[in-house]
């Protein structure tokens, strides 16, 4: 075993090496998108709507100019940019069309969209140059709930969307469905809402924009997680070639979907960086980020299971709405949401008859985007809830009920028409409930209601499918497939490598989890890999990082760049060292060696240097250079991490308070390329989905303007409410992946709001009240406690 | 989230800062640590055109116990007196301290801008009027003293004029057995209802403990109980008394908390501080 590889088999990979992003970034030395400056940079804010629907009658910029200071002002008709529109290939009636401008031109449709972008030497100015705007509305009725929305009489917001409805999808429907249902021993509904988020990346939105000349091209540094994808738009938008825009992505601090759309803010100011010829830095504020940036997760469940006596689940019939907001964002459409829910929803239970109506729905609410997890978090919440409440009237134990019901054969096609690749669900459940018992908290349970205290405990099993490429994207029919990525990889003289990849770190640690992938497959140390991303002129195309693909899609590729220049070190070596190919091989110590004459040997360095510096030395059709690139794509149905999550609460009878005492997450990715970036992962996703579950919501008063404009409103928990968390690894190795990896950036924000929920349920046991809803009302749980216990009995969901 | 432009002024005393808020008027404000001024002004909500800033004023911060009175001055931060060794006499001071914020605003935000900010659950106001605290203010005229009962007129409003300033904070008498406690979602928040109580009552009303309640009124709410309540200083009848203080408080329906939960709060944490001040 060598220094520094700590993993089972002496690979990188399953080491947790320490994270090379760390020095810079816990020294104060990371460089995020607001510490970049640029000579003569002017500093923008956009002019937002006040109203939450409106027509634009007029909007007034001639006050704005006069503030000192200010040094342009751009309405919609100024920059005149293309309209960002996203298309799905599905019929009309599945999925409407319908455009989100840069700017909003003649219509308003949420409280805080952008209306103008002023311009000025300093934020301060510019703030106040947006006061001196006089923008005349005709306000419309706000449109601020699925039921308003959906009114035979409502107001539209987009003409092109009947019934305020952007994609209304209805699939699967198993043969011979509703005979299940009507001969089913119990039918058990679940209906269930779950409240608007934001994501809430620590680094809000931002972009340093700026025209450079001799490249011919506008430099549009921002954060996002789809470098690429802000290029060509931005170029769309701007009438530009792709060539002339560059977007470089600096550090960042988070994204977690929201910054997986293209921004309306990135483009505008963009194009008033190339229209003004200087810099142009915008940095959303907090304020800003909580109201007008991309949402998630309202959604709307109503789902009917029918069950046999002993709690077998025979078929699930479901009508998911997702109010997806003012727009349908782009490039992911109004569709992410729906989609996922539909097709993603059974989860880990066998379900023989599936059948599932999908909508997304406008209303004036800031637009969603994808938001970790995205409605897999509410899938689970669906199908746990289900379980719970069959083994409740069945009179069952509610862990046997998923035993009974988990998918134990692989792989495993289930009525969703997907088809699962191996996973520990069953060894999850039953290691998480026996680390519950061995630490003792089913007595402690017993204790406290002795004593008057209420203790609840709550599972969550699911898993995740991670790594969707082009097999699983194109049955959702986008027109822009998300699938591939590519990398590219190049060794010096020193026999060090860059190594390109398509996928973006926003967080996840891929400077070193790449790099344990790469040097594995060249035998190198690892400070002798760097990763290079974020850099549309230096990767020539790439995804982002999304929906838990980067280190199963974008580590493919790596890996595949670095076997390819393998291929070529040993060709040239056996070239060199007048052999056969086939008879040399690394060596293990950054050199490629005879294999029977280990003493005849050329280390990378050799090699490169004839590569670079001895060309005629060179193989005939090699080179010149040490060069090569890989590709991968994901062509099964994709792969599934999976896990169970176990939560011990206490609720407070006095004040309605959720306290979480425990929480035990057993996870399964498949071989974890560095098992504390993992832990990491799992950790902050499961933070995330406690904050679902308990505390953040956006809300809206009924004239759609936002209720929650600061962290006094927005309640993001904090280090005070997020327990420690204990978190087991199971290893079900992917066969269908470079490493043996699955994806693992959503899991715990996946599971951590349907066991939340469970174990509030728990707790609640003897009151007759039930929760179905995120995030719980403290005022609600007080109510339930307040009268006492009633007896087990039919539990009425507390809505 | 950028303040609008104002003037910022740097006091070196406490007669400088007077003199400038008498020439400055209603458009000038006082700065002190700032965690609720500034927050406010990024939001625009608050515009002052003039910035008073008295944190380099000597002398201002500090505790000291004068006879059987605890003063403190105005710039001593939450921090301080969290730290400070106030056993026994006034140790609920340390102890409520722990509700403030969280530690970085406790290490900037200072008692006097507290009182002055006049937030109705904020803990040094609830604080200020069940200890019948006196707020000592300077302004042009000379030194005056509020009665904290006196100084809170409504939500973030005071009896301070806009040309005085709080140098010090005096609390006259002892209370060895008072709590405060409070309920928030999140730890840190302003409490939906804060209750804080001293079972040795006020010197009218001795025997009979007295509650001051945030989070019910826009004012920190002192309740005083009849005669009945006498001697209610056992465990055995905190249950009783609380629900009585419970009973009697006036409390209204409020966005996303009905008036029956508040209640329900207010009996519980009247209960609970009782039980703090009894252990303490």
């Amino acid at each position: 075993m060598k220094e520094g590889r700590i993993g089972a088999n002496g690979t990188w990979v399953g080491a947790s090496v320490p994270r090379r992003e760390d020095p810079r970034l816990l020294t104060g030395r990371g460089r995020y998108v607001d510490d970049l400056t640029a000579q003569g940079m002017l500093h923008a804010q956009f002019v937002r709507s006040n109203e939450a629907h409106a027509r634009i009658v007029s909007v007034d910029l001639s006050e704005v100019l006069n503030v000192p200071g200010v040094v342009a002002a751009f309405t919609a008709d100024d920059l005149n940019l293309r309209d960002m529109v996203g298309v799905m290939e599905r019929p009309e009636h599945e999925f409407r069309v319908t455009a989100m401008p840069v700017l909003a031109r003649d219509r308003v449709r949420f409280a805080g969209e952008p209306i103008a972008i002023v311009i000025a030497t300093d934020p301060y100015t510019a703030e106040d140059g947006l006061e001196a705007a006089v923008v005349t509305y005709e306000p419309l009725p706000p449109v601020v709930s699925e039921e308003a929305a959906l009114a035979p009489d409502a107001v539209l917001l987009h003409d092109e969307a009947p019934d305020n409805t952007y994609v209304d999808v209805t699939m699967f429907a198993t043969e011979g469905i509703d005979a299940v249902f009507d001969d089913a021993h119990r039918v058990i509904g679940v209906d269930l809402r779950s409240g608007r988020q934001n994501a809430l990346p620590m680094e809000t939105r931002g972009v340093v924009a700026e025209w450079i000349d001799r490249d011919e091209q506008l430099l549009v540094r921002t954060c996002t997680q789809i470098p690429h994808t802000i290029r060509d738009t931005v170029a769309a938008c701007a009438g530009l070639d792709e060539r002339q825009v560059r977007v470089i992505v600096p550090d960042m601090g988070g994204g977690f979907g929201q910054k997986s759309c293209v921004g309306r803010e990135e483009v505008a100011a963009a194009a008033a960086a190339l229209r003004l010829r200087r810099p142009v830095k915008w940095i959303e504020d907090r304020r800003d980020n909580l109201t007008a940036s991309f949402l998630g997760r309202e959604q709307h469940y109503r789902a009917r299971a029918a069950f046999d006596a002993e709690g077998h689940l025979l078929a699930l019939d479901t009508d998911v709405i997702c109010d997806m907001g003012a727009y349908s964002a782009y490039p992911s459409t109004a569709a992410i949401e729906p989609m996922m829910a539909a097709v993603e929803m059974p989860g880990v239970y066998k379900l023989p008859a599936y059948r599932v109506r999908a909508r997304a729905i406008a209303t004036n609410k800031a637009p969603t985007a994808a938001y970790r997890g995205v409605s897999r978090p509410q899938c689970v919440m669906v199908m746990e809830r289900l379980m719970e409440r069959a083994a409740r009237e069945l009179g069952l134990d509610a862990l046997d009920v998923r035993r009974r019901n988990l998918i134990t054969t692989f792989p495993y096609k289930n009525s969703n028409n997907i088809t699962y690749d191996p996973g520990s669900y069953l060894e999850s459940l039953n290691l998480c409930e026996q680390t519950l018992r061995e630490e003792g908290w089913y007595e402690r349970k017993a204790e406290a209601a002795a004593s008057g205290r209420v203790m609840g405990i709550g599972y969550a099993c699911y898993s995740e499918r991670t790594a969707l490429a082009s097999t699983a994207f194109s049955e959702r029919k986008p027109r822009a497939l998300v699938s591939f990525d590519m990398s590219d990889i190049t060794m010096d003289m020193t026999g060090s490598v860059r190594v390109t990849t398509g996928t973006l770190s926003h967080g996840q640690s891929h400077e070193t989890t790449m790099a344990q992938i790469v040097a594995d497959r060249l035998s190198l140390p690892i400070d002798k890999v760097k990763i290079v991303q974020g850099d549309t002129d230096k990767i020539t195309y790439g995804f982002g990082s999304f929906a838990s693909r980067s280190i199963v899609i974008g580590g493919g590729a790596v890996a595949a760049a670095a076997v390819a220049l393998t291929d070529q070190l040993r060709i040239l070596a056996a070239h060199l060292l007048e052999v056969d190919t086939d008879a040399v091989e690394l060596d293990g110590e950054g050199g490629v060696r005879v294999r029977d004459e280990p003493e005849r040997r050329l280390s990378y360095g050799d090699l490169a240097f004839v590569a670079y510096l001895q060309s005629p030395r060179l193989p005939k059709g090699f080179g010149p250079g040490l060069r090569a690139s890989g590709s991968y794509d994901m062509l099964a149905d994709g792969v599934f991490s999976n896990a169970t999550h176990g939560v011990v609460v206490e609720l407070d009878p006095g004040t309605g308070g959720v306290r979480i005492l425990r929480y035990v997450c057993v996870e399964d990715v498949g071989v974890a390329i560095n098992p504390q970036v993992v832990e990491g992962q799992c950790r902050g996703g499961i933070a995330q989905g406690i904050a679902g579950a308990l505390f953040e919501e956006v809300r809206y008063d009924p004239s759609g303007q936002p209720l929650a404009p600061s962290f006094m409103e927005y309640k993001v928990p904090t280090a005070m409410e997020i327990p420690d968390i204990r978190i087991e690894h199971l290893e079900t190795p992917s066969a269908l992946t470079e490493s043996g990896a699955k994806g693992a950036g959503e899991g715990g924000t996946i599971g951590a709001p349907a066991a939340v929920l469970n174990a509030v349920n728990d707790a609640l046991r003897d009151t007759g009240v039930e929760f179905d809803d995120t995030p719980i009302s403290r005022e609600l749980v007080y109510r339930a406690l307040e009268n006492g216990p009633v007896g087990p009995g039919a539990a009425t969901p507390a809505h | 989230m950028k303040p609008a432009a104002f003037t910022y002024h740097r006091a070196g005393s406490v007669r400088r800062a007077v003199e400038l808020l008498s020439e400055l008027g209603e458009d000038a404000k006082v700065i002190a640590g700032g965690q609720s001024l500034v927050a406010m002004m990024n939001y625009r909500l608050a515009r002052p055109e003039h910035l008073v800033d008295i944190a380099h004023v000597k002398g201002l911060a500090g505790i000291r116990r004068v006879g059987g009175a605890l003063h403190i001055g105005a710039l001593t931060t939450h921090h301080a007196v969290e730290v400070a060794d106030l056993t026994p006499d006034f140790a609920v001071l340390s102890r409520t301290m722990r509700w403030v914020g969280h530690l970085p605003i406790r290490t900037r935000g200072t008692i006097g801008g507290s009182l002055a900010h006049a937030d109705g659950t904020a803990e040094w106001c609830i604080l200020a009027v069940l200890l019948d605290a006196r707020i000592v203010v300077e302004g042009p005229g000379g030194t005056r003293r509020i009665a904290a009962s006196d100084l809170f007129l409504g939500p973030f409003t005071s009896a301070l004029e806009p040309d005085e300033l709080i140098v010090e904070v005096v609390f006259p008498r002892r209370a060895p057995r008072a709590a405060l406690t409070e309920y928030a979602e999140r730890r840190g928040d302003f409490a939906i209802v804060a209750a804080a109580v001293d079972l040795d009552g006020c010197p009218e009303a001795p025997d009979i403990p007295l509650v001051v309640l945030g989070g019910v009124a826009p004012t920190p709410l002192p309740v005083r109980l009849g005669p009945d309540f006498t001697g209610t200083t056992g465990p055995g009848r905190f249950g009783e008394f609380a629900t009585a203080v419970a009973d009697q408080v006036q409390i209204r329906d409020d966005t996303g908390v009905s008036a029956h939960y508040r209640r329900g709060l207010v009996r519980t944490l009247v209960e609970r501080a009782c039980e703090e001040a009894a252990q303490a």
